[in-house]
């Protein structure tokens, strides 16, 4: 199933299920922004903060511990209370979130930039270009993207953009197949028809003409992509392949607290919600734009 | 006409096999790094090497050779099933994938089990529910299943089932309850995708005539929608079988370094920590010839278990099955090429 049909599917699917919600929450009556959508905004603008103004959200250092204070439990004082050297989680999360979302954004633009290129070009030009670039996607999407992104990283090496190189790599084919899809439709419309009668150049036609009528859909695909990107950047860096301790990353916290399963639960299950909140805001958003405007 | 689907079929997917080897081949062994030195140091503890030592290592991996030469012998010993030898265990990387693979099966096998339960009541009763809340509940919980880190549900398990209540054992100790707690934690995304496929096809079977016909001559809805509904549904579901397998087996990299399981995807993890080149190849072309066979199969086997693309094929000499496939449901069946289904993109990497 192509990505955009799945976007769209899904979002018909949002709309009935979101529907009896939406009419007892939504503030404005015919506003199609109802209180997920909203709750979504928020976390994504938390994250947002966190990551560019750690500062804002907590006063403490991230990295120097209080060894008097180890293994304290969620108190007002520590909100996500301390690790086993007495370092704060929360400030901890909250600092780690600039490695971990930047990462992720990083994997999303180079998928989105390669993906899109690919898919234009293959969409566009038919025939020989075509059959390579999407067989080369077709053995992208062969490998299971974790696999994949750890075969970039035996290649490349550890570290945080190291990981985000590998987890862009793996969201290339959906950028390219859904661009692809969007070409092949719209290549045959009479204002293209008409734009290359004219005399105008392939990458003309393509940047004014077929980018302006492919970037909604592309636009709910980044949301998606990017909630997946945190999982997997997330993963890698819990598997250890990311940036080194003490750097807090939030896959590494959630690895960190693995030898204090038993004995602080705080370790690993708050950087872990956080990180599921932010997956799920960025889905939830996927899911409002495309069924704001409707696509297709 | 049936033969020659297949041998295009079984053609595609050689192709993507073949460049897939390419591709890695290249990023793999481009590389500034050099294997025998890592082979021989493994890394930090350097002293001085016996130089002829080194070069007869070279000479014994090709390594001395121009990287064309390199990719000629490699593809040579492809074509025999021969997929070198791991740098880190000196073994075979085919001897150390089939070794690593049964426990990785049986955890895998179980999880799609547990999956495909699970998400067959989730998209059953969604779509059975005459209550919008609790529709809306049960429609919503894909979304959270595949939003949730894999890594950290496993955590929760284990702090829940094993040290909390003590259940389940905490680290694979070779008892069968030791897989469970995996399984579960393995089956989770699956089951949010087939769920989510799932329901999106019972809505469209849901309305169509002859489901209405039935209902008319007296079935219950219950018994409509497992007796008749269900099954035409379930084959767009068929189609995932390919990501569903290169979902297991990526989870399994997470899932078993939570659980201290021996597998597959500990032995890729180790691999890419050591730099093993070889081994780290062999388990990317591994996990691609798994879903380009399952895609095989899922092709070979859909018209079988699909009546109507029977019908279809006699009378459409021209198209593939696919194709048809295609027109005969309108849009809603996922491509079951090697290109397939990103449906559960979601989920895609989690």
């Amino acid at each position: 199933m192509s990505p955009a049909l799945e976007l769209q599917t899904n979002s018909e699917t949002e709309d009935r299920q979101a529907g009896t919600l939406r009419r007892l929450t939504s503030a404005a009556a015919g506003s199609r922004i109802g209180v997920t959508e909203v709750i979504a905004l928020i976390v994504l603008a938390l994250a947002a903060v966190a990551a560019l103004w750690p500062g804002l959200l907590t006063g403490v250092d991230p990295l120097t511990g209080n060894p008097a204070d180890r293994l304290l439990p969620p108190s007002a004082e520590h909100v996500f209370g301390t690790d086993q050297l007495g370092r704060d989680v929360f400030s901890r999360t909250v600092h780690g979130s600039a490695q971990t979302l930047s990462a992720s954004l990083a994997a999303v633009l180079i998928g989105v930039g390669v993906g899109v290129l690919l898919g234009l070009l293959s969409g566009y030009f038919t025939g020989a270009v075509d059959a390579i670039f999407m067989r080369t996607v077709d053995v992208l999407q062969a490998v299971p993207g974790l696999l994949l992104s750890m075969a970039v990283i035996t290649a490349l090496g550890f570290g945080t953009l190291n990981v985000a190189v590998a987890v862009g790599v793996a969201a290339v084919p959906s950028f390219a197949r859904l661009t692809r899809a969007e070409v092949i439709r719209w290549r045959a419309a009479e204002f293209v028809r008409a734009a290359r009668a004219d005399g105008l150049s392939a990458a003309a036609v393509l940047a004014r003409h077929i980018l302006p009528q492919v970037k909604g859909p592309i636009g709910a695909l980044l949301a998606l992509e990017f909630g997946s990107a945190v999982l997997a950047v997330s993963a890698l860096s819990f598997l250890g392949f990311g940036a080194p301790p003490p750097q807090p990353e939030w896959g590494l916290l959630v690895s960190e607290g693995r030898d204090f399963l038993a004995a602080a639960w705080w370790m690993t299950t708050f950087p872990g919600l956080v990180v599921a909140a932010v997956v799920l805001a960025a889905n939830r958003l996927s899911h409002a734009v495309n069924s704001e405007k409707g696509f297709r | 006409m049936s033969l020659r689907f297949l041998a295009s079929r079984l053609a595609q997917g050689l192709l993507v096999l073949w460049i897939a080897f390419t591709l890695s081949f290249f990023l793999l062994y481009w590389l500034p790094g050099d294997p025998v030195i890592t082979m021989l140091g493994a890394g930090g503890e350097l002293q001085s090497f016996d130089p002829a030592e080194v070069a007869r290592l070279r000479a014994e991996f090709h390594l001395d050779q121009p990287l064309i030469v390199q990719y000629l012998f490699a593809f040579g010993s492809l074509l025999r099933f021969d997929l070198g030898t791991s740098i880190q265990a000196g073994t075979p990387v085919t001897e150390a994938i089939a070794s690593a693979l049964p426990s990785t099966l049986a955890l895998a096998a179980l999880a799609l089990v547990i999956a495909l339960l699970v998400g067959i009541i989730i998209a059953v009763s969604a779509t059975l529910s005459r209550r919008p809340l609790l529709r809306d509940a049960l429609a919503a919980l894909p979304g959270l299943g595949v939003a949730l880190p894999t890594f950290w549900v496993g955590l929760m398990l284990l702090q829940f089932f094993s040290f909390r209540l003590p259940l389940f054992p905490a680290v694979s100790d070779g008892t069968p309850a030791a897989i469970v707690l995996p399984a579960v934690t393995l089956a989770i995304p699956l089951s949010a995708i087939i769920a989510q496929v799932l329901f999106r096809s019972l809505q469209n079977a849901w309305v169509q005539p002859f489901v209405t016909t039935f209902h008319a001559s007296g079935y219950t809805r219950l018994r409509l929608l497992l007796r008749q509904a269900l099954p035409v549904a379930l084959l767009p579901t068929l189609t995932m079988g390919g990501v569903l397998f290169g979902q297991a087996l990526a989870g399994s990299v997470v899932v078993e370094n939570v659980f201290s399981r021996q597998g597959l995807g500990r032995l890729a993890q180790t691999a890419v920590t050591g730099q093993d080149i070889p081994l780290v190849q062999g388990i990317v072309l591994f996990a691609a010839a798994v879903f380009v066979l399952v895609n095989l199969i899922t092709d070979l086997s859909y018209p079988l278990l699909d009546p109507r693309l029977r019908a279809a094929r006699r009378t459409r000499r021209t198209s593939t099955v696919t194709e048809a496939a295609h027109q005969e449901r309108g849009s809603d069946v996922a491509n079951p090429v090697p290109s397939s289904a990103t449906a559960g993109s979601e989920g895609a990497r989690a």
